[in-house]
């Protein structure tokens, strides 16, 4: 699954950098009916993690009310040059990892 | 709007349906102001709520409710020993109260989070902030939506 990750390359020991995440999912909310009156099972994403040189920095609960292709924006402390990591677990088994890295000065 | 006790409005409502069957949107039930405040209790128990310190920055009109940018911030030093813990939003007529749960922490520098969401109606969007001292803050924004998102026909 196709995932788009703003992190900044580069920054300052101490500063707080802005994480932009997207990734592609149609986020079926469940409650949407055919033509034929049949409800479309739901298929969402209901959880994203992201890790910061293997620690949790930020976590969320998704629900259908979230828009498809989940975008979420966030706030860490550059600490240490190292690897972001992002996570996202949802219905039938659906799991999507990507990474970004930074080099911390 | 919702009360069809009008034989009139049934009549229309039948009539539309019959002729305009690919177009008519079935809906389930919706939340309810009565749902989002259980949702509401059942994050913050008997903790009070207080007004302030929240912020929600979503636009007051918007044409398509499938996609509404929203971020949420919270005025906090974000310090070890005062933080915010995490940020919950609801919504008022959405077919669910929840739309997101968001965990940060004194690592995180500044309290704010984006995302984009889903109205399926016109209605009240609440963000309830749980800080380090376990003290809860909210703040709510009204959103008039003239497209429905969350139970449109799938094509």
């Amino acid at each position: 699954m196709a995932a788009l990750i703003n992190v900044p390359k580069k920054a300052r020991r101490g500063d707080v950098i802005e994480i932009k995440t997207l990734t592609s999912h149609i986020m079926e909310t469940g409650f949407r009916r055919t033509a034929a009156g049949d409800l479309v099972p739901r298929d969402i994403i209901t959880s994203f993690i992201c890790r910061y040189n293997g620690t949790e920095i930020f976590r969320a609960d998704l629900f259908p009310a979230i828009a498809a292709n989940p975008y979420l924006s966030f706030f860490t402390i550059a600490k240490e040059s190292g690897k972001f990591e992002f996570e996202w677990i949802g219905d039938n088994g659906f799991s999507s990892t990507a990474s970004a890295s930074i080099t911390v000065e | 709007m919702r009360k069809t006790k009008t034989t009139r409005r049934k009549f229309l409502t039948l009539a539309g349906g019959a002729a305009m069957a690919p177009i008519v949107t079935l809906r389930p039930s919706e939340a309810t102001p009565a749902m989002l405040a259980a949702a509401i209790r059942n994050l913050v128990g008997e903790a009070p709520v207080r007004p302030g310190k929240v912020r929600i920055d979503i636009p007051p009109l918007v044409e398509n409710g499938n996609t509404v940018p929203m971020t949420v911030s919270v005025t906090s030093p974000m310090t070890a020993e005062d933080h915010v813990k995490s940020i919950h939003v609801f919504n008022e007529k959405n077919p669910q109260p929840n739309v997101g749960n968001f965990y940060l922490g004194p690592s995180a520098g500044r309290a704010q989070v984006s995302t984009r969401i889903r109205l399926a109606d016109s209605q009240k969007v609440v963000a309830i902030a749980h800080l380090s001292d376990d003290s809860f803050w909210s703040v709510s924004a009204e959103v008039i939506v003239t497209l429905a998102a969350c139970t449109e026909e799938v094509n």
